[in-house]
């Protein structure tokens, strides 16, 4: 279930890079934390479905609902990371004229 | 258990090797002026690459583990260090599942760097083609 959520997070945030008119909003490294994390998750799987063999495609349901809200969870983490590194990068420079413009109000 | 350490290891191997490569990038650009047809996606773009993808990889599985109690926030930090049983498991598994990861994420990123570099090429192909026909028509 995290897998599956992870693998689409990562596609729409694909579709969304490659639909942007410009890289304002960085979306490329959120594509590819996205990616990384699934890969991750699918060599677990593959590990967990040699060990398990057939039964790990029929997890409980309290498993399923827990995977689930830890895929949603991860998904949340994964736009704050990068939503953090956006506002530190301020490549569009709002932050710092919002700053500036603060301080001679102050003035 | 821990298998997230593993990527992560190689996450930060990565930034020290993109950190020197990206001053060794400013460093030559100073003296040399790049020659057009020697135009390529930059390694220090392609090692950007792999970083974000152990990085963010390495730091939401890590979050996975946090989640399931095998990871905490006070010593030994991995709470299958406890138990010298548990703790063989936990090496196996980073050894498995751990050097798995590893090593899908790097191959998928040498992929990534394979078709980036034909795709700039076919795109330096087709430029000279079209710049050499509007040489022979004028």
């Amino acid at each position: 279930m995290t897998l599956l959520i992870t693998v689409f997070a990562a596609i729409i945030a694909t579709v969304k890079w490659y639909t942007a008119k410009d890289d304002r909003l960085k979306l490329g490294s959120l594509c590819l934390m996205y990616w990384g994390a699934s890969i991750m998750w699918f060599v677990d799987a593959l590990v967990g479905y040699i060990e398990l063999g057939a039964s790990y495609f029929s997890p409980g349901i309290e498993d399923m609902i827990n995977d689930g809200f830890l895929g949603l969870s991860v998904v949340a983490l994964g736009l704050i990371i990068w939503l953090v590194r956006l506002l530190v990068r301020d490549p569009e420079g709002r932050i710092k004229s919002a700053l500036l413009h603060k301080k001679t109000d102050v003035k | 258990m821990a298998c997230f350490i593993v990527p992560a290891t190689e996450a930060v191997v990565v930034k020290v090797i993109e950190k020197a490569e990206e001053k060794k990038a400013r460093d030559i650009s100073k003296d040399i002026i790049e020659d057009e047809s020697s135009i390529t996606v930059p390694f220090k773009s392609k090692l950007g690459w792999l970083s974000n993808m152990l990085w963010g990889g390495s730091i939401l599985l890590a979050f996975e583990h946090v989640w399931h109690g095998e990871v905490t926030l006070w010593f030994p930090f991995l709470t299958a260090m406890s138990d010298p049983l548990e703790t063989e498991a936990m090496l196996h598994e980073m050894a498995t599942a751990g050097l798995g990861m590893a090593v899908l994420v790097t191959a998928v990123w040498g992929g990534m760097c394979l078709v980036a570099d034909s795709l700039v090429k076919r795109k330096k192909v087709a430029c000279k083609v079209r710049t050499d026909h509007e040489g022979d028509t004028k």
